[in-house]
């Protein structure tokens, strides 16, 4: 029977144990690292950051009316008021973020989840939502509307 | 209570209920004979491990795919351009699937060679066949989800063989394709083949096959048997397992490799009105039967060349599946030269015709 040799074989296992542990570990991690990243979705396309032409003429807006437009990837709101003024604003909702729309019996801006009110400078003046909502520049060129942010 | 204690009361916990306990005691009994041919038992647990690496990136891979005509093209280009790892996870997606046939392939023709088809392993073998049609039909549906150029070309040509059968032909391509030709929706069509039925399908036999494999334990080849060395074992865990996962690691390093050296190509968006490419090509292992429908001439005895290849390979594979009931020798424990020989001549046809395919069409 052969003698253990404590006093060698222990160091000897824990560094065995040792480089056995990191390179599973090394393993796992260039296993599992790709697939997290993967995962991580990459950065949206931006939100429109200049100006969007609208895909209507401004003759098209009664007065007292509002349209959903696409600003980028988000749901902008266009207003004729009733004094004949085009307005713009995002038109997500500071509360929850549904979709507002313009109500003509009210002249102003309503959120139908959780009936918020916004005025036609975008503050918010009843209901739940906690902040105004984006306003937007409006500009007429010919027969077309431009819609930017405001610098 | 120690760590290892409360571990030990939750494995008898849950034993208690699961009766688990008894895979542990199969594993632990189970022998894995030692002889000179005990490599090739690695290649079934490589194969596996192919296996669960594609369905790792496969479920990965729908986390950004969109199966219609209009965005799968695009919805992969920007898995490709945009998504962190998205090439190198669909690189490794297309290199294990190659690399899984190609050892699927190794396994079944060591296995014809080895005998271990002998009984009582009959339906090992049968399910091992039907696992590989699975392998190829994967193969063959996936090539097209790309939506790129090739792939469309690729599985027009490969549909339109499937027309050729006899009386149900015309039936089978429409129920492939969708329609008569192919749209998108051939597209969604393979893409449900792909990620639904044949995962299911497979998960079904591989568990059959695996179960029997333990069931059965290896088979010791006649050669081995006769020479009486076949005494000597090695318990299946831990030293064939560790053995196993030198495997598993040899065949990352190599997959991990060729996924970041030779990504896979995107090319350019499918256009069914644009003319076909030059170097129109079924994958490899496809080459072999595209290659022998090439060659046969276009009438065999009054019938057309193709429809002669395309019963010739359902015979063909039929037979293959048949081997164990029809090799008499190897039922009654003696050496089966015929199906050595038989064995080899398939070995050397396909591959000789592999060769000649890429050798003729320099561009393909």
């Amino acid at each position: 029977m052969v003698e253990p040799r404590p006093e060698i074989s222990p160091p000897r296992r824990r560094f065995l144990n040792w480089v056995l542990g990191t390179s599973a570990g090394g393993l796992l991690a260039s296993v599992f690292y790709p697939v997290l990243r993967y995962l991580i979705p990459p950065a949206a396309a931006e939100a429109a950051s200049g100006a969007v032409t609208l895909p209507f003429k401004p003759d098209e807006m009664a007065a007292n009316t509002g349209k959903i437009f696409k600003f980028g990837n988000r749901p902008g709101l266009l207003v004729r008021t009733a004094e004949n003024e085009l307005r713009a604003y995002s038109a997500t909702c500071t509360h929850l973020a549904c979709i507002v729309q313009y109500r003509p019996d009210l002249a102003h801006i309503w959120c139908a989840c959780h009936n918020g009110h916004y005025d036609l400078n975008g503050r918010n003046i009843s209901g739940p939502p906690p902040e105004p909502l984006e306003e937007f520049t409006v500009n007429v060129r010919g027969d077309q509307i431009v819609v930017g942010k405001r610098s | 209570m120690g760590l290892r204690a409360g571990l030990d009361r939750f494995w008898t916990w849950i034993d208690a209920r699961t009766g688990i306990g008894v895979v542990g005691q199969l594993v632990k009994k189970k022998d894995v004979p030692i002889h000179r041919h005990t490599i090739w038992y690695y290649l079934g647990g490589m194969t596996l491990f192919l296996l669960l690496v594609q369905i790792g990136t496969g479920i990965l891979l729908l986390f950004y795919y969109r199966p219609s005509a209009d965005e799968a093209y695009e919805s992969i280009q920007f898995l490709m351009a945009e998504v962190r790892f998205g090439w190198l996870i669909r690189s490794l997606h297309a290199w294990a699937a190659n690399l899984m046939i190609f050892t699927l392939f190794l396994h079944l023709f060591s296995v014809l060679l080895l005998k271990a088809f002998r009984p009582p392993r009959e339906l090992t073998w049968f399910s091992g066949v039907f696992l590989l049609t699975l392998a190829l039909t994967f193969g063959f549906t996936g090539y097209l989800l790309p939506w790129n150029q090739l792939a469309y070309f690729a599985t027009s040509v490969g549909t339109q063989i499937t027309g050729a059968i006899p009386v149900v032909g015309q039936f089978l391509l429409r129920l492939l394709r969708g329609g008569d030709d192919i749209t998108g929706a051939t597209l969604t069509r393979f893409y449900a083949i792909h990620v639904a039925l044949l995962p299911a399908a497979t998960a079904l036999l591989m568990g059959l096959h695996l179960w029997l494999v333990q069931r059965h334990g290896m088979s010791v080849p006649p050669g081995a048997v006769q020479s009486g060395n076949s005494k000597r074992t090695m318990p299946f865990f831990p030293n064939f397992l560790l053995r196993d996962l030198v495997g598993w690691l040899t065949a990352l390093a190599i997959l991990a490799a060729l996924a970041a050296y030779l990504p896979a190509e995107l090319g350019s968006k499918a256009d069914p009105f644009a003319p076909a490419p030059a170097g129109i090509k079924p994958e490899w292992y496809f080459m072999f039967m595209f290659q022998t429908l090439k060659l046969l001439p276009a009438h065999i005895m009054g019938i057309e060349g193709e429809i002669v290849g395309i019963i010739g390979f359902g015979l063909a594979g039929l037979f293959l599946l048949l081997i164990p009931l029809m090799d008499r020798s190897s039922q009654s424990e003696k050496r089966s030269r015929l199906f050595t020989w038989i064995t080899v001549a398939i070995i050397v046809y396909m591959v000789a015709l592999t060769v000649i395919g890429y050798l003729v069409n320099p561009a393909a």
